[in-house]
C-alpha cells in the first residue's frame, strides 16, 4: 500500500470516528475515578463497623433480608463487592425479568443489615455510563460504538505506519517551533500519537471487545452452558429453588482455593432455569479476572457441573481490566487520565490539521 | 523499520510490557504499569526540551 493511501485510510478513519471518540474520552474520563467520584458525593454505601473476626451471616437470611426491603421482588443476583462486609443482590419482579427491571440493595455480609438501596440508574456517573457504553440505545448502540472503536485502532495503525516517514525528518521529541502553527500542531499531534500508542491501541481493541459482551454471553449460554445443563433440557423451571448457602458450599468444596465472585439465580442469563450458577474467581491478580462456573440443582441441591469459562469468554473478562484501567490502584486510574487528555488533544488537533490543510488547498 | 522508529518502537513495548505486568503482579507491579504508560511521554518531554 502506497503512503498516499495510508494517509487517506488515516485521514477518513479518524474524521469519521473523532466526534464519537471525543464523546467516548470525555465521558472515560469521571469513570476512570467512579469509586472516588461516589465517596465524594456521599453515592457511596460503606458498612457498619463490627468487631474483626465477625462470621459472615448465612445466605440465605441475606437474601431474606434484601427480598424484606423488595417486597413482591424476587433475587436474581448475589454477588460479593470488593469490600468483603457487603454483599451486593439484584432484584427483579420475575425470576425471567429483562435487566433494565433490575433494583439493587446492599447488605452487610456479617449482620445481614440492610445497608442501603443505591440508585444505579441516576444521576451524573450513570449519564457518563450510558453515553460511554451504548449512547442509551440498548445494543445497537453498543454495537455502533464497537465499530467506532474498529476505525479507531485502524486510525492508529494508519497514523503509525505514517509516522515512520515523517520521524525521518526529525528527531525524536522535536516540535518544529519557530514555523508556522499548521506545522508545529502536526509535530505535536505525531508526538503525542505515537508516545499513546500502546494505550490506545490496547484501549481501542478492549473497548471492541467489551461492546461484544452481549453476543459473548449469548455464544456462551448456546455453547457452554447450553452442554452443562443438556440433561434438563425441556423440564420445567424450578419455581422455588432450595437455600443459596447449601449452593454456594457445594461449589467451594469443589474449587477449594477459589473465592465466589456471585450467584447466578435459575432463569437468569447467566444460569439455566434449573441451577443456580456459582462463578467462582482465583485468587492471583491474574486468575482474579479468569471465572469458572459451578452449577448446582437448585431443586435438589448438589453440584451438577464445573468448568473453566471457553477462550472468548476469558478474553471478554481479561479485556475489562484493560480498558477500565482499575486493576493498579489510583497510581494507574492517574495515568488512565493523562493518556485520556492528550488522546483528545491527539484527536482535536487532527481535526484542527485536517481543517487547514483543506482550507489551504481551497485557497 | 524506519530509521524514526527504533525509539518510539521500543517506549510502546515498555508500555505494553508495563501494562500487562500490572495485571499479572500485584503491588509494587501496578507502580510499574502506571510509569510505564507515562514513560514514552515523559521521554518525549525531555527530549523535547533537549533538543529546544
Amino acid at each position: 500500500m502506497s503512503l498516499r493511501a495510508w494517509s487517506r485510510l488515516h485521514t477518513w478513519s479518524s474524521l469519521a470516528c473523532t466526534l464519537f471518540l471525543l464523546l467516548l474520552c470525555l465521558t472515560g474520563l469521571p469513570l476512570i475515578f467512579h469509586e472516588e467520584i461516589g465517596r465524594l458525593t456521599g453515592a457511596e454505601i460503606e458498612a457498619t463497623a463490627l468487631p474483626p473476626g465477625t462470621p459472615p451471616a448465612d445466605l440465605d437470611r441475606v437474601v431474606a433480608a434484601a427480598r424484606a426491603a423488595r417486597p413482591g421482588e424476587v433475587v436474581q443476583y448475589l454477588i460479593w463487592e470488593d469490600d468483603p462486609a457487603i454483599l451486593r443482590l439484584s432484584l427483579a419482579p420475575a425470576a425471567d425479568s429483562p435487566p433494565d427491571a433490575l433494583t439493587t440493595v446492599l447488605v452487610d455480609a456479617r449482620s445481614a443489615a440492610v445497608l442501603g438501596q443505591p440508585r444505579d440508574r441516576e444521576g451524573f456517573l450513570y449519564w457518563m455510563l450510558r453515553l460511554h457504553t451504548d449512547l442509551f440505545a440498548g445494543i445497537p448502540g453498543k454495537l455502533f460504538l464497537g465499530a467506532i472503536g474498529l476505525l479507531f485502532v485502524l486510525a492508529t495503525v494508519s497514523g503509525a505506519v505514517l509516522y515512520g516517514p515523517f520521524a525521518r525528518h526529525g528527531r525524536f521529541g522535536a516540535v518544529r517551533a519557530g514555523r508556522t502553527a499548521r506545522l508545529r500542531w502536526l509535530d505535536l499531534h505525531n508526538i503525542l500519537g505515537v508516545v499513546t500508542l500502546s494505550w490506545v491501541l490496547v484501549v481501542g481493541a478492549t473497548g471492541v471487545v467489551n461492546a461484544l459482551a452481549e453476543q459473548v454471553l449469548a455464544v456462551w449460554r448456546a455453547d457452554q452452558l447450553a452442554a452443562m445443563t443438556a440433561p434438563w433440557r425441556g423440564q420445567p423451571p424450578v419455581e422455588a429453588p432450595g437455600p443459596v448457602q447449601a449452593a454456594v458450599e457445594a461449589a467451594r468444596q469443589a474449587a477449594p482455593g477459589m473465592e465466589i465472585f456471585f450467584v447466578a439465580w435459575p432463569q437468569t442469563p447467566f444460569s439455566s432455569p434449573h441451577h443456580y450458577a456459582v462463578f467462582l474467581r482465583g485468587g492471583t491478580p491474574l486468575t482474579h479476572r479468569v471465572l469458572m462456573p459451578a452449577l448446582v440443582d437448585a431443586a435438589e441441591g448438589g453440584l451438577t457441573d464445573l468448568r473453566p469459562m471457553p477462550w472468548y469468554a476469558q478474553a471478554l473478562l481479561l479485556s475489562q481490566p484493560l480498558h477500565f484501567g482499575d486493576y493498579g490502584g489510583l497510581p494507574l486510574k492517574l495515568a488512565w487520565a493523562v493518556l485520556d487528555l492528550v488522546t483528545i488533544l491527539v484527536l482535536g488537533s487532527g481535526v484542527w490539521l485536517w481543517w487547514r490543510r483543506r482550507r489551504g488547498t481551497a485557497a | 523499520m524506519s530509521r524514526g522508529w527504533p525509539i518510539p518502537a521500543a517506549l510502546a513495548a515498555l508500555s505494553a510490557a508495563g501494562l500487562v505486568a500490572g495485571l499479572i503482579g500485584d503491588g509494587p507491579w501496578d507502580l510499574v504499569a502506571s510509569l510505564s504508560l507515562l514513560l514514552p511521554l515523559g521521554a518525549a518531554w525531555w527530549a523535547g526540551r533537549r533538543r529546544g
